[in-house]
């Protein structure tokens, strides 16, 4: 099951350049919510604050408290832990090229030491059927690389993978911009399968997916939280004057 | 839309021609190119298949050295001993290597001491092999008072190093970021990361790496002419002084005799046929279970 997440007073720079100011919202358990604003407005940096990714850049450092369930992610464990727990979808289909597509499934738990045959084979199977993807490799799951599939493939591969370690949270960074359409909307009915099992936060371009899967929606500008409500009100409705040009289209 | 300058039908098949000549040109030279490299390639390879062919027979590769003047006679104790030379040195060689390769490219990137590691191993990349020979006797012969395989196979390994280890740096840099990435973002250490999905990503390229250090010192003569010395003798004792290839090749070719010259050129042929045989059957072994549309 999902669990929420309670971000407080978040800041984040790069090197000297501060990319995040004073975040802070609450992401409910079992909702999608959609993250959206024009190139550069720190979303991406924001869900990466999430699991704690952006360390893998040596410059990067953060302020703040972020709350998953009821773990505090900088206070109570290491980044290796908080990963485990939550999934990350990237924008690019990033399968492990020199794996079949049962390693690159299997590839969190085996290689955190995980060794039960039995097992392994159930996980696979669960979350590629959770992925939609079960039916069109069913037949050559050992035998054919992950690098071999389409790219739509690909991106829904990485999501089975990021299941099969059984996360609380899903954080989907842009993970239907390098698609094309048919692929985009697999992946759309996907998140909205899934969000009866995880908290999924997904960052998007695209306000019409933003309107399509998601509950809530959060509207970043130039590293600050403008608005954040449910995806109906920030797309009829928005209190703030910044979020109805975006989203009419009049900038960005 | 801009529009093309008009230019007379007679200009147009002027240029027509001019074009076509200078795309033969240009293929004709790099065929020539092709050419200059290949012919004295192939004019060693088939002079040396002419030259030791003849003299290759069982004995060679059953026989132990015989005296000046006796017939008869192989190299078998040199084909053993260049064996378990270059095993020592790959035993050594390699993994020192990929381990500082994968140091450079995971861990000292942008550090002064990555900086200093790299710049010291494209340095020791260039230095003569008789150098290394001597380091060899330095660090090992003359502390041991005696010449010894094992000797020649650390002068061999330290030849290694620097190759694999540029090597495997640069094939661990051509991984794209985004499969270390995805390996993060499941939670796995970066140490496992590494082995499991970095170093294996970059396999091919790091094997090839290590295949083109062990051709390079398998054929080398001068830092095993005072460390493993050379031996007329069977002998497999890594702590003695053993036969190799290059060197009992070396002391053949230089000798006054015909039957030894003969040898010799069996020796070249037989030392290269090694090395081919070794370099093959390990891209072999490293290409089983590639899988259909691995590498992209």
């Amino acid at each position: 099951m999902g669990v929420g997440i309670q971000v407080e007073h978040l800041n984040a720079w790069y090197g000297k350049t501060q990319s995040l100011w004073d975040i802070g919202l609450h992401i409910p358990a079992n909702h999608a919510t959609a993250l959206i604003g024009p190139s550069g407005c720190g979303k991406s940096t924001f869900v990466r604050c999430l699991n704690r990714m952006h360390e893998t850049n040596p410059t990067a450092r953060v302020e703040g408290t972020v709350r998953i369930g009821d773990v505090d992610i900088y206070k109570d464990a290491s980044p290796v832990e908080i990963r485990r727990r939550i999934g990350m979808v990237f924008q690019r289909p990033n399968p492990f090229p020199t794996m079949s597509i049962y390693d690159n499934v299997a590839s969190g738990l085996k290689l955190n030491g995980f060794r039960k045959r039995r097992v392994l084979d159930e996980v696979v199977e669960k979350s590629l059927k959770s992925a939609a993807l079960w039916d069109e490799v069913k037949d050559d799951l050992k035998k054919k690389s992950g690098a071999s599939l389409s790219g739509g493939q690909q991106q829904r591969l990485c999501i089975a993978r990021a299941l099969a370690v059984d996360p609380e949270v899903l954080l989907m960074d842009e993970p239907a911009s390098a698609l094309d359409p048919v692929s985009t909307s697999k992946i759309e009915d996907l998140i909205f399968n899934l969000k009866s099992q995880y908290t999924i936060v997904i960052v998007t371009h695209n306000m019409q997916q933003a309107a399509r899967v998601a509950e809530n929606t959060g509207f970043f500008l130039m590293g600050k939280l403008v608005e954040f409500d449910k995806t109906h009100k920030i797309f009829t409705n928005p209190s703030d004057k910044r979020t109805e040009d975006y989203i009419t289209g009049r900038f960005g | 839309m801009a529009t093309l300058p008009v230019r007379s039908v007679g200009h147009e098949r002027l240029l027509k021609v001019r074009r076509s000549f200078t795309n033969h040109l240009v293929t004709v030279l790099a065929i020539v190119s092709t050419m200059v490299v290949l012919v004295p390639l192939i004019a060693v390879l088939g002079y040396l298949i002419y030259k030791g062919a003849s003299s290759l027979n069982w004995a060679f590769f059953t026989h132990t050295p015989v005296p000046v003047g006796e017939s008869g006679g192989g190299m078998a104790n040199s084909i053993v001993g260049s064996g378990i030379i270059l095993a020592i040195a790959s035993l050594m060689g390699i993994p020192l290597g990929i381990g500082a390769g994968v140091y450079l490219a995971e861990y000292g990137a942008g550090t002064i001491f990555g900086e200093a590691v790299r710049f010291t191993a494209d340095v020791l990349n260039g230095v003569p092999s008789i150098v290394m020979g001597i380091a060899g006797y330095a660090l090992i012969v003359s502390k041991q008072q005696h010449f010894s395989a094992l000797a020649g196979g650390v002068a061999l390994a330290i030849m290694m190093v620097p190759t694999v280890a540029r090597t495997t740096e640069e094939m661990l840099r051509t991984v794209p970021h985004a499969v270390r990435e995805a390996a993060f973002g499941l939670g796995i250490p970066k140490w496992r990361t590494i082995l499991s999905i970095s170093l294996r990503t970059a396999m091919p390229g790091v094997i090839t790496g290590c295949m083109l250090a062990f051709a390079r010192v398998a054929g080398e003569t001068a830092p095993l002419l005072f460390t493993a010395f050379g031996n007329q003798f069977w002998s497999t004792n890594i702590n003695q002084p053993i036969g190799a290839l290059p060197l009992q090749i070396y002391v053949y070719a230089l000798s006054p005799y015909d039957e030894w010259h003969r040898l010799a050129w069996a020796g070249a042929l037989v030392l290269i046929a090694m090395i081919m045989v070794s370099v093959t059957l390990v891209r072999i072994f490293a290409s089983r279970g590639m899988l259909k549309g691995g590498q992209h």
